[in-house]
């Protein structure tokens, strides 16, 4: 997956500005910078979440796998269904455990059986971390869960459809030290099968858990390279300033 | 030193504040209680006020009276003749003979009169039921007339100059002769609830108008809340903001606040002279209606929908749904408490409105109880504005019982309403 020359805009302001990124498949790709810096807005033009803000215009080529997302016959439902999406705050829906999970795959009709399906909502919920936790009370709603455990819900929630690509929008912010080291754990298992993509605030955070790390400033791709790269070693000033804490 | 007379100074100084700070907190509590007290008493001051004055229309007097029915000569079969028969025939006989003073055609008429024009329905109903007891000594419970009721129960006073009242000297005479004898009884009225309207105050009930009411309603239910979701969820989740939807909002706004008499100039105008649909039915009325709650249901719904939180939405778009599943299988459930909600306080809204009806002919007097949509009826508050009107002094009563029914199917609807909403957060999460 990557994104060529990409400017987008809210009204009148440029928020990105011809931002050249590749993300390699089953890696954990982070994306760091000051809180403004465009590295959401970034990571909602990956599954064209954008197009539901009013007012936003995206100009280059999203590529995934060779093809540009934003082409006038690409379908955004099926791009979607590719590219899964984990939010800050955790939102499942407000409904059973089993539902929520269950609810990506029914709508795009991929499974043919009841039992096709309560294996899919078991597989996901194991590989999401969450199975042992809540395996006899699938039927509570998903609200009753803890934070941790709301997040890890809408992790397994994003997997059931099968994407190729994760999208992740700080999703540790709103929990605390322990959830998100079970978090971070679940990432690093995950990268074995889907390509992930990381919104942190955390630069600890983006040196635990990825790979490839992107720096994002005012809007523009500042630098990216090998997170070890980055984090010791990085090319541009104004990654150093912001690594060893002196802006942002 | 300065530190140490700062640090005794400070305190002193903020406590006198404090004491105020604390005396507003308790002034303006004070003031809340007080406001809470006043719409208490008032609320209680309505209540108490209509339920008093509802109390002589519970109950009803008769007096038992033994009859012999005649029925009229000829060579049909019995129930032919029973058919044509006079009723009123064998219980003037009766009355007559038992009080030598009702002589002269006065008198007559008065001693007539104490009993209520359905007693001989009555008589008639219960000898064509039961054949055999023709040419038989039987005893009737036969209701006595309205003026007759209310002087048994004090609400005429025998003190009143004779000219002043509607009762004669002569007829409490013989209704305390009645009494002495032990034969008037009370009964419970429960003709009120199963009757229709009636020009006499004895034989009217509510039915009539309880089920035009609920007619009525379904009628505005069935059209407003379909629409009026329909609209909301337009507006709220799929139109485009522009200046087009931004004028349909204010108009919608407006028209909630148009004055409901405007509605019944509308459908007077469109429903009837336009489509000619029929005068006085719940059709008609209940279209009215909805015009008059689709703003309110609208508006409802647009709030009970920007309430659910955008995280939602997203959530399920994220998974690759459509707009429209999103908003149907995620967003809609979760507002639907606050949608139904708002419907019900809508619809009772639409019991109690009285004068667009006015103006579609539903203050028709109508005796007979509508079965369907399309039958002339009315409605509980235009029965109550009805019996208001009416000059028969029975009818005061009437009219504050029919207010306590109103009043109970609207505190029944509330509740409905809490119990939906109750319901349905208890279901979605909890």
């Amino acid at each position: 997956m990557k994104t060529v020359g990409l400017d987008v805009f809210y009204g009148e302001k440029q928020a990105l500005h011809n931002v050249e990124l590749e993300i390699g498949a089953n890696e954990v790709t982070a994306l760091i910078g000051p809180s403004g810096c465009g590295k959401s807005t970034y990571l909602r033009c990956l599954n064209r979440m954008n197009d539901v803000v009013p007012g936003c215009r995206v100009e280059g080529d999203v590529l995934l796998d060779g093809e540009d997302i934003y082409a006038r016959d690409l379908d955004v439902v099926k791009l979607r269904a590719r590219i899964g999406m984990v939010f800050q705050k955790p939102n499942p829906f407000p409904k059973s455990i089993y539902d929520n999970v269950a609810y990506g795959p029914k709508i795009h009709g991929m499974t043919d059986s009841k039992g096709e399906l309560d294996e899919l909502v078991h597989r996901s919920l194991r590989k999401a971390g969450l199975l042992e936790e809540v395996e006899n009370r699938l039927d509570d709603p998903g609200t009753s869960l803890s934070g941790g455990q709301q997040q890890r819900l809408c992790i397994a929630r994003a997997i059931a459809v099968r994407p190729e690509v994760i999208l992740m929008d700080e999703p540790c912010s709103a929990l605390d030290p322990i959830a998100t080291a079970r978090v971070e754990e679940l990432m690093d298992e995950l990268r074995e099968q889907y390509t992930i993509v990381i919104v942190t605030h955390s630069m600890q955070q983006a040196a635990r858990v990825s790979q490839r790390t992107a720096f994002f400033h005012l809007g523009t791709l500042v630098e990216e390279g090998a997170t070890e790269k980055i984090f010791t070693n990085p090319a541009e000033q104004r990654t150093q300033d912001y690594i060893t804490g002196r802006f942002g | 030193m300065s530190k140490a007379t700062e640090q005794k100074g400070s305190p002193a100084i903020s406590d006198a504040r404090l004491r105020r700070r604390y005396r507003q907190e308790r002034l303006f509590r004070l003031a809340g209680v007080l406001a809470l007290g006043f719409a208490l008493a008032a609320l209680l001051a309505l209540l108490a006020s209509v339920a008093s004055r509802s109390v002589p229309a519970l109950t009803h007097s008769f007096v038992r009276v033994e009859l012999v029915i005649e029925a009229d000569p000829g060579d049909e079969p019995l129930l032919e003749r029973l058919a044509r028969t006079d009723f009123r025939k064998p219980i003037r006989t009766a009355t007559r003979s038992e009080f030598e003073d009702a002589k002269g055609r006065k008198a007559k008429r008065e001693l007539d009169r104490l009993f209520s024009v359905g007693a001989e329905y009555d008589v008639r109903d219960f000898a064509l039921a039961n054949p055999g007891v023709v040419g038989t000594p039987t005893t009737f419970l036969l209701p006595l007339s309205d003026d007759a009721d209310l002087f048994l129960k004090g609400e005429i006073l025998a003190e009143v100059a004779e000219g002043d009242r509607k009762i004669s000297d002569r007829q409490i005479a013989w209704l305390s002769t009645w009494l002495e004898a032990g034969r008037i009884d009370r009964q419970l009225n429960t003709r009120f609830l199963t009757e229709g309207d009636s020009r006499e105050p004895e034989l009217a009930g509510m039915q009539g108008a309880i089920r035009g009411s609920i007619l009525t309603l379904l009628v505005t239910l069935l059209i407003s809340f379909p629409i009026g979701v329909g609209a909301a969820l337009y507006l709220e989740e799929f139109a485009p903001r522009n200046r087009w939807t931004d004028l349909v909002e204010v108009n919608i706004n407006n028209l909630a606040a148009v004055p409901s008499i405007i509605f019944g100039l509308l459908g007077l105008a469109v429903f009837l002279n336009f489509f000619g649909l029929p005068r006085s039915a719940p059709m008609v009325g209940g279209l009215v209606l909805a015009l008059m709650t689709l703003p309110t249901i609208i508006i409802a719904g647009r709030a009970a929908l920007a309430a659910v939180p955008p995280s939602i939405r997203e959530a399920a778009l994220a998974l690759g749904a459509t707009p429209t599943q999103a908003v149907f299988h995620q967003v809609l459930p979760q507002a639907i408490p606050g949608i139904l909600t708002g419907t019900i306080l809508g619809m009772a809204r639409a019991l109690g409105e009285t004068a667009p009806l006015l103006m579609i002919g539903m203050v028709a007097f109508v005796a007979d109880l509508p079965s369907g949509v399309s039958d002339p009826s009315t409605v509980l508050p235009v029965q109550i504005y009805l019996w208001n009107d009416a000059p028969e002094r029975a009818f005061v009563a009437r009219t504050a019982a029919g207010i306590m029914v109103l009043l109970s199917f609207l505190i029944l609807m509330n509740a409905a309403a809490v119990w939906v909403r109750s319901r349905f957060e208890s279901k979605g999460q909890s």
